[in-house]
């Protein structure tokens, strides 16, 4: 689990030098990744991955299983970094600050860019200190008053308060799968980051909650900037303003959701938007 | 039936011949190992049970393995236990009843072939003692080794009784009877047991068919085979307690049990003669307690921190190369006889820390509790890591990237979401470690009742191996209370089994 700034082993030349497309003023993206390869030891699982994750809006990642959306995903807040043999090259750009730079610190990152993973993971700690982990640990709150504050709000904000207003005491990994996923939410909106990313975070669940949790996906949208990785194509055509097809490793084709679904420009995303292949 | 064992022999004739090849190494090797040759052949019967069930089976599916309905091994194996074990049972039954038949049968009517032969005088009885003597002597004879009576001008045993002439015709007569007894019991054993195995050979092969179930019951002798195995295990214990307890029991009868855990004096010698200097021992085992539960918390100060903190850095923060060599090497001292640890106290850190003392101006002792304690404390500190580092490295993953991913750096991971989580084994594994440290032979011999660590004290363990060595009586006070001890020694270690386990226990799904 080493952390070393080990990612950036290359040279970090300015952007413009690669044959990609150049950084443009700030637009509309929140995130800008131009040029990313990624290696597992010696199998390459990303390659050349352009792509901006727009500011305010959701952007899915669609794609066959092993096609690199999650591990993409997992650039964007360096949690690669916990795993020995990942090697990343390219450059990923938190608004204008590479976050791959040496500079920067990994735990700013990660406050910064929230993450849900696909199995609701949390602590075995009561609802109330799952939710008060990250301002407890970051020291953005002073008084218990504050706190508590902090913690209800949150769990407003990911729809599971008034569920769990009664019983903030009980152990979180006591709740249903739904209800864990939420509080999973609310404890990456606790910290307060710009970006939320999520990694197929209603696969694990039935039909109702999965429906509880796009809708709230489609809530936090207005403060967030939001990026989900689904298997679902119907989820993401669902809760999506953008959407981007990998394959094997490459970025196919990114566009907005519907002209993606209705007229995808390439024949690959085609064929497995109508399920011909993946 | 042969027939059918040759066509599927020929089928796969070398890997035939491999097996029997292999399957007479193995037979000569039982004999070279000394074994009966009567279970020779037994074992070999049994394997070629297995072959010939098999082939069997196979002849019986014709090439339509569906048809049958346990497969051709399973066959082999009821073939092979039912012609071995019902035999082999027999055999031990026959060989330990071989002696005491034997002996009842020769000895039968004793006293009055003695009185009639002249050899005991007539009012005269032949005590217990004499009548083991008398057989003993029978099976000299039957030996062919020299009588004690003949050597001998009074055996004490027998008393004044005996005419020695009558007694040793008497016995040359029963050795004769000893023989022939023993030679029909030798005959019986090899006898009974090849016929039984010859007869359940042809039984048990009549019996298989396509739907026999020849599996069911394999797995049922199997069965068997497993529940003897843990009743083994579980008598064994409950044998060793019982034994402790009993000879406790002794104890407290010669010594009251308050005085044993409540004195404060221990000195265990106790006189040959009544007269002697300090005839009366003293057993208050308090200081040996307290001397044991001194050393043990200064393993654990030693053994808690150092085997937590090494596990930690192994688990969460050293580099998978560096792991991957430095907790094997680790591990290695748990593998160091305890004994070269107790070297290690007397000869190099008992000397070091006096020294130590005379540099700062305190009064060590030669061999202070403080040495033994980090001894033993070194000892246990690879338990305690590869414990902990096993409890650790069982935080599943997620709970790991859900904090990393909110921010927190690896060492708020540790502190706030991986330690907690993994406290319960972590502590388990620490008392775990302690219970096994206790055996600890570092410690001096000076009983002190002292709670301060730079003095000489001595623990139970200790104390154990002192009072047992050299020639005792075995039923003098000294000697049991060495039992004693061993059981006070016994019930604490249970109890810090039971404590390990009831905290994993209860603690144990709280992340599942």
């Amino acid at each position: 689990m080493s952390e070393a700034p080990q990612t950036s082993t290359a040279p970090r030349a300015p952007a413009p030098q690669v044959a990609h497309a150049p950084i443009e003023g700030p637009r509309d993206a929140k995130m800008r990744t131009r040029a990313v390869n990624l290696w597992y030891g010696d199998k390459q699982a990303l390659f050349d991955v352009d792509l901006d994750v727009n500011r305010h809006e959701v952007t899915a990642l669609i794609g066959p299983s092993g096609c690199g959306k999650s591990t993409y995903l997992r650039c964007l807040n360096r949690m690669n970094d916990t795993i020995d043999i990942c090697r990343t090259e390219g450059e990923i750009y938190l608004d204008d600050r590479d976050i791959y730079d040496p500079d920067v610190d990994v735990v700013e990152i990660r406050a910064r860019v929230g993450m849900v993973f696909q199995q609701p993971n949390p602590f075995p700690k009561s609802v109330y200190d799952n939710v008060a982990y990250g301002p407890r640990i970051h020291g953005l709150v002073n008084t218990k008053a504050e706190l508590d504050e902090l913690v209800e709000q949150s769990l407003t904000r990911a729809a599971l308060w008034n569920e769990v207003k009664d019983r903030l005491g009980d152990p979180g990994n006591g709740l249903s799968g739904g209800q864990q996923q939420r509080l999973c939410i609310a404890r990456t909106i606790a910290v307060g980051p710009e970006v939320i990313l999520m990694d197929e975070p209603a696969s694990a669940l039935d039909p109702v909650a999965t429906a509880h949790i796009e809708e709230l996906i489609d809530e936090l949208r207005r403060d967030y900037t939001i990026c989900i990785v689904t298997h679902s194509m119907q989820q993401a055509a669902r809760v999506s303003q953008r959407t981007a097809f990998f394959h094997l490793g490459r970025l196919i084709e990114v566009g907005e959701t519907n002209d993606l679904f209705t007229n995808p420009q390439q024949q690959m995303t085609q064929d497995y938007i109508t399920g011909r292949f993946g | 039936m042969s027939t059918l064992a040759g066509k599927a022999q020929l089928a796969t004739s070398t890997g035939a011949a491999i097996t029997v090849f292999v399957l007479l190494l193995a037979l000569a090797a039982m004999v070279w190992a000394g074994v009966p040759l009567v279970l020779v052949v037994l074992a070999g019967l049994g394997a070629s049970g297995f072959v010939v069930g098999r082939a069997r089976a196979q002849a019986l599916a014709d090439g339509r393995p569906r048809v049958l309905h346990s497969l051709p091994h399973f066959h082999g194996w009821y073939l092979a236990l039912m012609v071995f074990l019902p035999a082999f049972f027999v055999w031990v039954a026959l060989s330990i009843a071989q002696d005491p038949v034997t002996r009842t049968l020769v000895l039968n009517g004793l006293e009055e072939r003695l009185h009639g032969a002249g050899a005991l005088a007539p009012s005269a009885t032949f005590s217990p003692q004499a009548t083991n003597f008398y057989y003993d002597e029978v099976q000299r004879a039957a030996h062919g080794e020299s009588l004690v009576v003949e050597r001998v001008e009074r055996v004490g045993v027998l008393g004044d009784a005996v005419d020695r002439g009558p007694l040793i015709r008497q016995i040359r007569e029963d050795a004769g009877r000893y023989e022939r007894l023993w030679f029909i019991g030798d005959g019986l054993r090899l006898v009974l047991p090849l016929a039984l195995a010859g007869f359940a050979f042809s039984f048990a092969a009549r019996r298989l068919a396509t739907d026999f179930r020849a599996r069911n019951r394999v797995e049922q002798w199997v069965v068997y085979a497993l529940i003897a195995a843990a009743t083994i295990s579980i008598l064994t214990t409950l044998g060793i307690v019982f034994a402790v307890l009993f000879e406790t029991l002794r104890f407290f009868g010669k010594v009251p049990a308050t005085e044993f855990l409540f004195g404060l004096q221990w000195s265990p010698q106790t006189a040959l003669r009544a007269d002697q200097v300090a005839a009366s021992g003293a057993f208050g085992a308090v200081p040996l307690f307290v001397g044991t539960i001194l050393i043990s918390l200064i393993a654990m100060l030693v053994a808690g921190p150092i085997g937590l903190f090494s596990a930690i850095f192994l688990s969460e923060f050293a580099s998978s190369r560096f792991r991957s060599w430095a907790k094997p090497l680790m591990e290695i001292l748990a593998g160091v006889p305890t004994i070269v640890y107790g070297f290690f106290a007397a000869f190099t850190v008992a000397p070091f820390i006096r020294d130590l003392g005379d540099l700062v101006g305190l009064d060590v002792a030669a061999k202070s509790a403080l040495a033994a304690g980090v001894v033993m404390g070194t000892m246990i500190i690879p338990f305690v890591s590869s414990l902990a580092d096993d409890a650790i490295s069982a935080v599943p993953r997620s709970l790991r990237n859900a904090s990393l991913g909110l921010g927190a750096t690896r060492g708020e991971t540790m502190t706030q979401v991986l330690l907690p989580a993994a406290l319960p084994g972590v502590i388990a594994g620490f008392l775990l470690a302690v219970s096994r440290a206790i055996v600890v032979m570092a410690a001096g011999l000076a009983a002190n009742l002292t709670v301060n660590p730079l003095q000489a004290v001595t623990t139970v363990t200790v104390q154990i191996v002192t009072l047992l060595t050299g020639d005792q009586e075995f039923d003098s006070a000294k000697t049991l209370s060495a039992f004693a001890l061993g059981f006070v020694l016994f019930v604490a270690t249970l109890l810090l089994n039971v404590l390990a386990l009831y905290i994993m226990q209860k603690y144990r799904e709280k992340y599942d």
